[in-house]
């Protein structure tokens, strides 16, 4: 009770800092510093012009994942990655269908977290995306060639994938964290019996580096403890990895308070390329388990899944030396290492400081065996030992995440106090502080979290917005806040509204990316087993209840566009190609009736819906993407006949078998 | 050797760039086309100036009725036997060096140039108006008659939405070179012939 009563009084005073301070800055700064420093004009992309970044933007609890130009903060596309999206088909054509099982089936929706971007010597370099869904945990890779995601891969033994999607240096792994503690292996027993019998996994997932393909190549079975974030060593600190703790108090009932009694928690530090050195030399073992992989063929243009059955574990007593546990300041969020490699950030949200650890120190507190006690074996290195010193209190209230420039700054987002913070890592002073519009959560800063920062823009996204847009209902948008960071001061340029809440992002330079960016898929190289690669390939073929109709679009019809034959019962498979060879002219159809989405199918490609006809009658069907001039005429007719009804099997186009005549 | 003879035999050879470079060029510029659709011919083959240039320059035209174009014509196979020809038959002129006969083989290449030039007009005529009677859009002109979508023969020309240009390419350069250095062989050796006269005057 008195804990509650603490609790209260902390949030009056918290509130009373955020009505006292913030209203009168806000005037300040919001009006007055844009139009001074001329903030229209920097993010001014004129029309027909590119912007100069790309910014992957997290879609939260959308599942997505959102694609943003910086400075203009234009949003460009919606990834679909855990969600059904009916506008794309995703989830909803047979062919992606398969990209949204996991072992406990089908899912069509997701919450997707954290994108990252994958490196090369520490710098992002435009190949793929990660990104991590929180609560069936996956983890998903998005080509940035033809932004789509190509591969889901669901991670065992875990539950709240949250500390998760982080890349090495070389994207060698990535790795994926347990956030919510649970039995290992799964079963039956008392909620009440927690401590001590659950255990927090974390799983490195190798990446070929040839086709991008995932494979959960280890679990580390780690204590039963909250793992929140993580961050990959860089540079010097680049064979670790760094994993925020909360709940080490292993609390399973109003977490909020029980779960924030102990002052210090933990950054767990994980020599990830000793365990990874133990593995590949016959260490841990192989258990049963059962996950979905999911990977998409760009040629066959479908997605299969395949359920693993073992995964192999490592428990942390195997490798003596590869783990450590560095107490760290009051349930700490973001665990951020600079683009050095020194400095171990851990940013203890519900505490007023920052706890900055040493690399170099941890190295010699390790050698020195200055260790403070263990926790489930794990050796605790001594605060003093490892700690290179704190932010200092009065820095704000509630760090989140932390970034950094190329000169030696950081840039914390405090999610209490509703600021950005500027800090110099070596003397660990605050340089400047900026408030957002409201309550940050994360910031990203393009290439922020590498070795190499391309530091002109910041970008802040918020959890609420309040008044700061036009209001639409109790319901309104989350925000993203670009901020100019060449200068000593942080300049506020921009606020634009995301989709879903945008949790984390990863932003790189359009020039890494643009220039691959894919314009069409080539027919030739289409396998689809239902793909026809011209008009005298289409035709409708009976299988008993099945009804498969090898359709193909162009400019501006299908073909067939006359069917008959199809009777009450059918299941009618609709396997349609885009004959189209050109840029930018997808194709879209759609059935009166069918229940499932349209499908937009993009030149070249082969998708797939069904249609189960309830009814006789003749039914349309047409395209819905605005193709060309003649788009309205694209457009063609089903006869749907009764049971038993004995009208054969037909299909023409302009009268005529198709292929007939000229087609291309 | 003497200076006509070389030119005379470098610039026939410089016709067999044919073999390897395009003809010509047709290109469609349109708003909606901010890569250009085009078309390069060869002696011996149309190509995409980008991949699926072809596929799409026939997609836009059968809106107005227009023909693919073919995969190929006639002409492919006269035109590399003709210049093959031509080139082998002036490179030995040039070695037998007899400066009035550089001056028929030119007359005789610029003839058969406008000739291809003609049969390039004829084709592009038929191209532009031989339309489909079941066109989609069908167009004509303020005096009432149908609008034909003829390519220019040489130049630039707006065609509805479209700006089309048409013009030599470098294979097209190679022989205007060519047969430029055999004109120039064939009044280099009219001087040389001159001049070995005058020397035999002298002695």
């Amino acid at each position: 009770m008195k804990t509650i009563f603490k609790s209260i009084f902390l949030f009056l005073i918290t509130t009373t800092f955020i009505v006292s301070c913030a209203p009168s800055e806000k005037k300040g700064n919001s009006n007055k510093g844009a139009i001074a420093g001329n903030a229209a004009e920097k993010v001014y992309v004129a029309p027909g012009e590119h912007d100069s970044h790309y910014a992957f933007i997290s879609g939260g609890f959308s599942g997505q994942l959102s694609v943003y130009g910086l400075p203009s903060g234009r949003l460009f596309r919606v990834i679909p990655v855990f969600s059904q999206d009916p506008e794309k088909g995703y989830g909803y054509s047979e062919e992606t269908k398969p990209m949204l099982m996991t072992s406990h089936g089908f899912i069509p929706w997701g919450d997707s977290h954290h994108p990252d971007i994958s490196q090369t010597n520490g710098s992002v370099d435009g190949r793929w995306v990660f990104i991590n869904e929180n609560n069936t945990p996956r983890i998903a890779r998005i080509s940035l060639e033809t932004f789509e995601t190509e591969e889901i891969i669901e991670i065992p033994n875990s539950a709240g994938n949250h500390s998760s999607s982080y890349v090495t240096e070389n994207s060698e792994y990535v790795v994926a964290g347990t956030r919510f503690a649970i039995p290992y292996p799964q079963k039956d027993m008392p909620i009440s019996e927690m401590k001590g019998n659950f255990k927090g996994a974390l799983s490195f997932l190798k990446i070929d580096q040839e086709t991008g393909h995932m494979n959960i190549d280890f679990q580390i079975m780690m204590p039963g403890f909250n793992y929140d974030k993580a961050h990959p060593g860089r540079n010097k600190s680049s064979d670790w990895f760094f994993f925020t703790t909360y709940n080490t108090e292993e609390s399973h009932t109003l977490m909020e308070v029980n779960a924030s009694q102990n002052d210090k928690d933990y950054i767990a530090a994980i020599n990830w390329k000793k365990i990874a050195e133990y593995v590949a030399n016959g260490g841990g073992k192989k258990v049963p388990a059962n996950y979905a992989h999911n990977i998409w063929d760009d040629d066959k243009h479908m997605a299969t899944t395949t359920m693993k059955k073992e995964v192999l574990i490592v428990e942390p007593k195997e490798v003596p030396g590869a783990i450590y546990f560095l107490p760290t300041a009051k349930s700490p969020h973001g665990c951020d290492v600079d683009p050095t490699g020194e400095y171990i950030i851990g940013s203890g949200k519900l505490a007023a400081s920052m706890t900055i650890h040493s690399f170099s120190k941890m190295i010699k507190a390790i050698e020195d065996k200055a260790f403070d006690g263990d926790a489930y074996g794990i050796p605790i290195i001594k605060y003093e030992a490892v700690n290179y010193g704190a932010v200092a209190p009065g820095a704000g209230l509630g760090p989140l995440h932390t970034e950094f420039d190329s000169r030696g700054n950081a840039y914390t987002t405090f999610f209490i106090s509703s600021e950005v913070v500027k800090w110099n890592i070596k003397d660990l002073k605050v340089v400047d502080r900026h408030p957002v519009y409201y309550s940050v959560g994360h910031l990203m800063i393009p290439g922020g979290n590498s070795r190499t920062p391309d530091d002109k823009y910041l970008v802040a996204m918020n959890k609420i917005t309040k008044d700061r847009y036009l209001p639409t209902g109790p319901e309104v948008c989350q925000s993203a806040q670009l901020f100019d960071i060449s200068g000593d001061k942080m300049e506020l340029l921009l606020d634009f509204p995301t989709i879903g809440e945008p949790h984390y992002a990863a932003g790189i330079a359009a020039e890494k990316i643009a220039s691959k960016s894919k314009k069409i898929f080539r027919l030739a190289d289409n396998t689809h087993p239902y793909a026809v690669k011209s008009e005298a390939e289409t035709r409708v073929v009976r299988e008993g209840k099945n009804v498969h109709i090898y359709m193909s679009m162009i400019r501006s019809h299908f073909s067939p566009d006359n069917i008959e034959g199809v009777k009450v019962g059918d299941k009618v498979y609709f396997h349609v190609t885009n004959l189209e060879q050109d840029y930018d002219v997808p194709h879209g159809i759609a059935m009166i009736g069918a229940n499932t989405s349209e499908l937009l199918v993009m030149p070249g490609r082969t998708t797939t819906f069904t249609w189960e006809p309830k009814q006789v009658g003749v039914w349309p069907f047409y395209c819905t993407d605005f193709c060309s001039a003649l788009h309205q005429e694209m457009q063609g007719y089903v006869r749907v006949s009764a049971k038993g009804s004995n009208v054969p099997i037909s299909y023409t186009l302009d009268g005529d078998i198709p292929g007939k005549e000229d087609d291309l | 050797m003497k200076k006509s003879k070389i030119l005379m035999i470098i610039g026939s050879f410089l016709l067999l760039g044919l073999f390897v470079f395009p003809l010509w060029n047709i290109t469609l510029e349109a708003p909606q086309y901010p890569i250009p659709l085009g078309m390069n011919i060869h002696i011996n083959k149309f190509t995409d100036m980008n991949e699926f240039d072809i596929k799409n320059i026939n997609l836009m035209n059968h809106y107005v009725g227009m023909q693919y174009i073919p995969e190929t014509i006639p002409e492919f196979k006269i035109f590399p036997v003709v210049i093959g020809i031509m080139s082998i038959l002036g490179m030995l002129i040039g070695f037998i060096g007899k400066h009035k006969w550089f001056l028929g083989w030119f007359i005789l290449m610029s003839v058969l140039g406008i000739a291809g030039m003609y049969d390039f007009y004829l084709w592009e005529y038929d191209y532009g108006h031989n339309l489909d009677p079941k066109a989609i859009m069908k167009f004509t002109n303020p005096d009432g008659s149908i609008m034909g979508f003829q390519p220019p023969l040489l130049g630039s020309k707006d065609i509805l939405n479209f700006t089309a240009h048409s013009y030599p390419m470098t294979g097209a350069w190679f022989m205007f070179t060519g047969m430029l250095m055999t004109f120039i062989a064939f009044l280099v050796g009219k001087k040389e012939a001159k001049q070995r006269i005058n020397d035999e005057e002298r002695t």
